[in-house]
């Protein structure tokens, strides 16, 4: 006699372990909260408050970088961007190329990447020199002894 | 209809319009577009974020070198870049958010095409704050 299967039963069992997709996709939801507030107050501290770009130059950047507020913000701002703006390119690498040598070259170069700009971008924040020896004065910030 | 009276078959009068593929998913419908748009402008802020996380590591090298590179965000051309940029990521954002609403909150889910134009309102309203101060500082001082 043959038996006949419940209605929808998955024709393979259910991977067991943790589920990587969802984790991403959950990932996706809860970064893009936070970044809504971590790029609308980049953009609005950098762009629009006094001379807005205008004002921008290393004494800007040093200013900022005196405060571990702001080192933490660009921080968080920096691995939260730049994780989830992989993560969505790794969506549309999945959607345009077939699994295959490019697929896994065009991943690999993404995660290079990824890793790269984290290590370059956390260690610019953390081992900032805002009084570089022998720059010109009128370029460092007002609280170097040069200046 | 006289043709048919004779007896010789007729196109349909109205043809293609009606039965075009999959009218009734997605395509070519709110949901399209903002799909397209969010994928296009996500893309668009990743390449400026790698571009911009070398530029901003330049000052370990060199207040110089720094200030050269930033110098160029400062031009006018630039500054219509910079607009382009915000816009990208504003709509990113909001849509962003409104994709976040649609898929935990059923009220969203029913009204996703509604919010699709609260997007779009709450998209100009901010652009209309911050072009005309971005733009005054880029071309004047
Ligand atoms: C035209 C618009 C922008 C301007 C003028 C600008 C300017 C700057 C400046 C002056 C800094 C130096 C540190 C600071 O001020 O906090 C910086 C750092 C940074 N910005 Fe932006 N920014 C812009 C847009 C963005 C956007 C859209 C993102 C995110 C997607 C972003 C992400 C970052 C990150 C992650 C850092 C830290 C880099 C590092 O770790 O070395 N910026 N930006
Ligand atoms: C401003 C706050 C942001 C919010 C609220 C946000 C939200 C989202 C959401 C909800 C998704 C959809 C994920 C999915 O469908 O599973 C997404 C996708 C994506 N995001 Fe963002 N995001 C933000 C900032 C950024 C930034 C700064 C970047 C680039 C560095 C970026 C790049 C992308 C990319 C490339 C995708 C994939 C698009 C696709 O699959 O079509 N996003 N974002």
């Amino acid at each position: 006699m043959t038996t006949i299967e419940a209605p929808r039963s998955p024709s393979r069992p259910a991977r067991r372990g943790v589920n990587l997709e969802k984790w991403g996709w959950i990932y996706m939801r809860v970064s893009g909260v936070l970044l809504v507030v971590l790029i609308f107050g980049h953009l609005f501290v950098n762009l629009l408050v006094g001379e807005g770009v205008k004002a921008i130059d290393f004494g800007f950047v040093a200013g900022k970088w005196a405060s571990p507020f702001w080192q933490w913000y660009d921080f968080f701002l920096l691995w939260f961007a730049l994780i989830h703006g992989a993560n969505g390119m790794r969506t549309l690498v999945n959607d345009y190329t077939n699994p295959g040598k490019v697929q896994t070259t065009l991943k690999v170069a993404l995660g290079a990447a990824v890793v790269v700009l984290l290590t370059l971008g956390t260690l610019v924040i953390f081992t900032f020199d805002a009084c570089p020896a022998g720059s010109p004065a009128e370029l460092l910030p007002s609280f170097c002894p040069a200046a | 209809m006289s043709e048919s009276a004779t007896g010789t078959l007729t196109a349909p009068e109205q043809p293609a319009k009606r039965s075009r593929p999959g009218g009734t998913l997605y395509r070519g419908n709110e949901g399209m577009w903002s799909w397209v748009l969010h994928r296009i402008t996500g893309v668009a802020i990743f390449f400026f974020l790698l571009v911009h996380i070398l530029d901003t590591a330049l000052v370990r090298v060199s207040p110089e070198a720094y200030n050269v590179v930033i110098g160029a965000y400062q031009t006018p051309i630039m500054g219509l870049g910079e607009v382009a940029l915000v816009g990208a990521i504003v709509f990113h954002a909001y849509n962003g958010l409104r994709i976040i609403l649609v898929d935990f909150w059923s009220w969203a889910t029913r009204h996703q095409r509604l919010l699709f134009y609260i997007v779009i309102a709450l998209w100009v309203i901010t652009m209309l704050g911050f072009t005309p101060r971005h733009l005054i500082n880029v071309f004047s001082h």
